[in-house]
């Protein structure tokens, strides 16, 4: 990957950010609350676009974008010793709040989930993959030995993953919250599970071979 | 796109994925590359692979990009 470690020379905005979030006093504080007010205007923008797919409305989607934001101005000014000037200060900035807009959305749905988290309704499986019943004949072959490769080939965690993110549709965050992981390390569970069931289901003549790697 | 498509897409894995940590530490940079119309999957095809896989981070680009987009208006 193409990528750089040294401190590139800030536009001239950006420089007057990074200038009044180091100063000291009034300057300082106008500064943290002017970046406040940006990332509040950046988080109900980002609620507003997430919130047809979400089951929170009104004060509560409010809140949690306000929320957002000031846990994003927390970690930018912890942060700010590793802003490299890469981009403009203000995008590096919108993706603290929008990661913490992420996180919340997540957060939430683990304190009111939609269905357990540990259900297991296999019937659902073909409507996530968009398998269109009338066609049944076609493909549930291929769904029996896709849920056998999941029970043979899987490790039981990734079983559990799997059986969370694709049966039950339990939002990846919110499964990060549930079993006090990561986003990348779930993310890598789930990768190597799709593997060794394509390569299951590509053994038995169900499916194509692919060339496989690693994330 | 039929359903059996979709399954058979969601089981490709792609070697140039790098994974959700480096795709997060560069996203911004990703993204104003993006939103000033130059070529950055041809640059970072690794992270071009992360967020065509991986429907958070893919959420996450999209917002920034929305944002990026917003602020040019």
């Amino acid at each position: 990957m193409q990528r750089t470690d040294w401190m590139a020379r800030p536009d001239p905005e950006s420089a007057e950010w990074l200038g009044g979030l180091a100063a000291t006093g009034p300057q300082r504080e106008a500064a943290l609350t002017r970046l406040h007010e940006m990332l509040v205007r950046i988080a109900r923008a980002e609620c507003r676009r997430r919130g047809p797919r979400l089951r929170i409305t009104g004060p509560e989607l409010d809140d949690l974008a306000y929320q957002a934001a000031a846990d994003a101005v927390m970690a930018i000014t912890r942060k700010i010793g590793q802003f490299r000037g890469e981009s403009r200060f203000t995008t590096w900035a919108y993706k603290f709040v929008i990661l913490e807009v992420s996180a919340k959305i997540g957060r939430h749905f683990w304190r009111n989930p939609s269905v357990p988290l540990d259900a297991e309704d296999w019937d659902k499986l073909p409507d996530r993959f968009g398998l269109d019943p009338a066609h049944q004949a076609e493909w549930q072959d291929l769904l029996a030995a896709l849920r056998r490769a999941v029970d043979t080939e899987l490790s039981p965690r990734q079983r559990q993953v799997f059986v969370a993110i694709m049966v039950n549709a339990v939002p990846l965050d919110t499964l990060v919250i549930e079993l006090g992981s990561s986003r990348g390390a779930i993310y890598k569970m789930m990768f190597d599970a799709r593997r060794k069931l394509r390569a299951a289901l590509a053994a038995n003549g169900y499916i194509d071979h692919d060339t496989a790697g690693s994330a | 796109m039929n359903g059996r498509q979709n399954l058979d897409d969601f089981l490709r894995t792609d070697p140039r994925d790098v994974g959700c940590t480096e795709a997060t530490e560069m996203l911004h940079v990703y993204a104003e590359l993006v939103a000033a119309g130059e070529p950055a999957a041809q640059r970072y095809p690794g992270i071009a692979a992360h967020l065509h896989a991986c429907g958070p981070c893919g959420e996450d680009f999209d917002g920034l990009l929305a944002a990026l987009r917003d602020q040019t208006r």
